[in-house]
């Protein structure tokens, strides 16, 4: 498989009253063309923000690229023009957002919203546009799309209209689907059939994915790879099967440790990290997760350590961005 | 739809009645309409007597506004002071769509003086109000996507200018400028009296040359409040997440910003427009005023002042019951602007 989207060395900040904000410092990854990659971490770790940059969705000022590229098909999407840009969101790389309730447009239909992709980005005239429309409707397991797209989405549930974004980002046929935690804001039920959908939807148009999400739950039957991020800096890469089997870097650890598990006994309080993630106004200096880590060693308040493939099966990619071997707390 | 539009006009019945009522009591009781009865020399005793009775002045309030309501040509009125009633009375009354007769203006039925003034207001409120709305929309959405830009505090600066002003400063600055000191300098300049002139007669390009100015310092003033409200509602709009969305779609900027955004803007910019499209029948007191507009604000004014009851009664009215038509008209905007509304 091809690489399809090359990200090197993206840095994001954000330049506000307080001072500078570090979101993203220094991430770099590949996606294969059909893969489906999780970056997970939590709350304002930069891992909407880093993906928001490459579709040019982050309002500069005050937001700043700092520096890096995003190679897709050969052009540096950070570099494009607005216009340029105009011609790769929704048709090459579509996104779906967190909150369905708030995405769509009040005051416009359904069918409008689907449709305006259809008419300006493949040229289709408006009866073709309306056929393709409820044929995507139908896709995402909406019954009746032909009667449905004079709807407007305050008659959808917040399922439903999660689904209506996904037809709406699948319209144009992108290779690349970005999903920002779409899951989030559903109930638990809904949750699943979402994943359910969107597995069903890849299998049937071969895009590849980007999920976003902070449930490493979810990521287990989903993903062909993961990326942990932590203060705006990639800390561990693996294949899913790998990052569960033998996490290699402490805060990956913590967050599986933090799971709830079914084989435990139910009265044992969840474990929790300590401390708190870091302010990210002051600029990173040190490995960012050593003021939390259990295994700190001088080195890591001074040296920021950078993501190197680790443990005996080099080949297979896992790589952590750490000082020390999680297994034998020695230095590595 | 349709339910909705009747019941609401239903109950705009009994809220007219009791303006009326309310305006009556305070504009009988804001001066004396026979001091001057609309002359240059006070009323006469002996006339004061005979001028109350035949004006009806010499009934009670509660009579009076009956009167004014449904008419007295049911009854019989003492004219002569005899003590017998013998002549008819005249008034058909507001509901049977007479407004009466001006007391100052010489038996003038109340809605010919009307009808006299409000095709020049209308004619130049509703030009200003154009002009304030489609440069607002330019000024507000150009504000609003350059938040803070040069051109955003520039326009900023002289909204804050414009909105502080009193109108009648505007208008004698712009006489000032473009009447006196243009025709100084030997500039074409522009005339600052009347709708036309007399001499060349009431054509449209003397009507359109006399209604630049009061125009100009109409829309300067209102121009202010409107942008900015325009402004800080597509800020608000544009940090939606259905923008984003838009946005992520490769839709053209030009679509983000006219069909999505401008839409959702439009609900709170209908219900301010929809709240002063009524007062354009009032006319601009102060502007017409100072540039000799024969308008309703300046009969407004002038029979105010001579207490001429039935007059300011029809003016108050028209402006009553226009507010309650145009707050009907908004309301069906609103459903036609936002399909999550609906009255049913």
């Amino acid at each position: 498989m091809g690489t399809l989207l090359k990200v090197t060395d993206l840095e994001i900040r954000f330049h506000i009253p307080e001072g500078v904000v570090y979101a993203v410092n220094g991430i770099s990854y590949i996606i294969a063309e059909g893969e489906t990659l999780a970056i997970v971490g939590e709350s304002g770790c930069g891992k909407s923000v880093s993906m928001m940059s490459i579709l040019g969705l982050i309002p500069i000022p005050p937001g700043e690229i700092a520096g890096g590229s995003a190679v897709y098909q050969g052009r540096d999407l950070l570099q494009l023009s607005d216009v340029e840009m105009e011609h790769v969101r929704g048709t090459d790389i579509s996104m779906v957002f967190q909150e369905p309730m708030t995405a769509l447009n009040p005051v416009l239909t359904i069918g409008r919203q689907i449709t305006e992709s259809l008419t300006t980005h493949l040229g289709m005239n408006d009866r073709q546009a309306e056929e393709r429309a409820a044929q995507l409707l139908e896709a995402v397991g909406i019954p009746d799309g032909v009667r449905r797209l004079g709807d407007y989405p305050h008659q959808f549930s917040g399922g439903m209209r999660q689904r209506v974004m996904i037809a709406i980002a699948l319209s144009c046929n992108p290779s690349l689907l970005i999903a920002d935690e779409p899951t989030t804001a559903l109930d638990v039920t809904i949750q699943a059939q979402i994943v359910e959908l969107v597995i069903q939807l890849r299998e049937q148009l071969g895009m590849a994915i980007i999920w976003i999400t902070h449930d490493l739950g979810v990521v287990a039957g989903l993903a062909d790879r993961v990326i942990v991020m932590y203060a705006g800096y990639i800390v561990e890469e693996a294949e899913v099967d790998s990052l569960y089997n033998d996490p290699r870097h402490p805060y990956t650890l913590a967050l599986l440790a933090a799971l709830p598990r079914a084989d435990r006994r139910r009265d044992r309080r969840l474990a929790s990290i300590p401390g708190a993630p870091p302010n990210l106004l002051i600029k990173p200096q040190g490995c960012p997760f050593a003021p939390r880590c259990q295994f700190v060693l001088d080195r890591c308040w001074s040296d920021t350590p950078v993501l190197t493939p680790t443990g005996s099966d080099h080949g297979n990619g896992h790589r952590a961005a750490c000082w020390v071997n999680v297994k034998t707390g020695a230095p590595r | 739809m349709t339910r909705y539009v009747i019941r609401r006009l239903l109950q705009a019945i009994p809220l007219l009645l009791f303006i009326s009522m309310v305006l009556f009591v305070l504009m009988r009781n804001i001066g004396d309409p026979l001091a001057t009865m609309g002359g240059r020399r006070v009323t006469r005793s002996s006339d004061r007597e005979r001028l109350t009775r035949q004006l009806g002045l010499d009934k009670p309030l509660y009579v009076q506004y009956f009167y004014w309501l449904i008419g007295n040509d049911w009854t019989k009125m003492d004219l002569d002071g005899d003590g017998v009633a013998e002549t008819p009375g005249r008034m058909r009354g507001v509901l049977r769509g007479d407004f009466g007769t001006s007391l100052v203006n010489r038996g003038k039925p109340v809605l010919e003086v009307i009808w006299e003034r409000l095709p020049n207001t209308l004619l130049l409120m509703i030009t200003s109000e154009v002009v304030v709305i489609l440069c607002a929309l330019v000024v507000g959405v150009y504000s609003a996507l350059r938040q803070y830009s040069l051109t955003d505090q520039i326009v900023t600066t002289i909204s804050f200018f414009g909105y502080s002003l009193p109108i009648f400063f505007i208008a004698l600055l712009s006489i000032y400028i473009f009447a006196v000191n243009f025709k100084r300098w030997g500039l074409p300049y522009l005339p600052a009296v009347g709708m036309f002139d007399p001499q060349v007669g009431k054509t449209p390009s003397q009507v359109i040359l006399h209604m630049v100015l009061p125009v100009f310092s109409l829309s300067f003033i209102y121009l202010a409040a409107y942008s900015r409200y325009i402004r800080s509602t597509m800020l608000e709009v544009l940090s939606q997440d259905y923008i984003r969305t838009a946005k992520s779609k490769g839709l053209p900027r030009r679509t983000i910003i006219f069909l999505h955004a401008l839409k959702n803007a439009a609900l709170p910019i209908v219900t301010v427009v929809g709240l002063d499209l009524p007062f354009l029948l009032a006319g601009a007191v102060v502007t017409e005023r100072i540039f000799a507009w024969p308008g309703m604000g300046r009969l407004f004014l002038d029979h105010v002042s001579r207490a001429d009851t039935p007059v300011v009664m029809g003016i108050l009215m028209l402006i009553s019951i226009a507010v309650i038509v145009f707050q009907l008209i908004t309301d069906i905007m609103y459903a036609w602007l936002d399909p999550r509304i609906r009255y049913d």
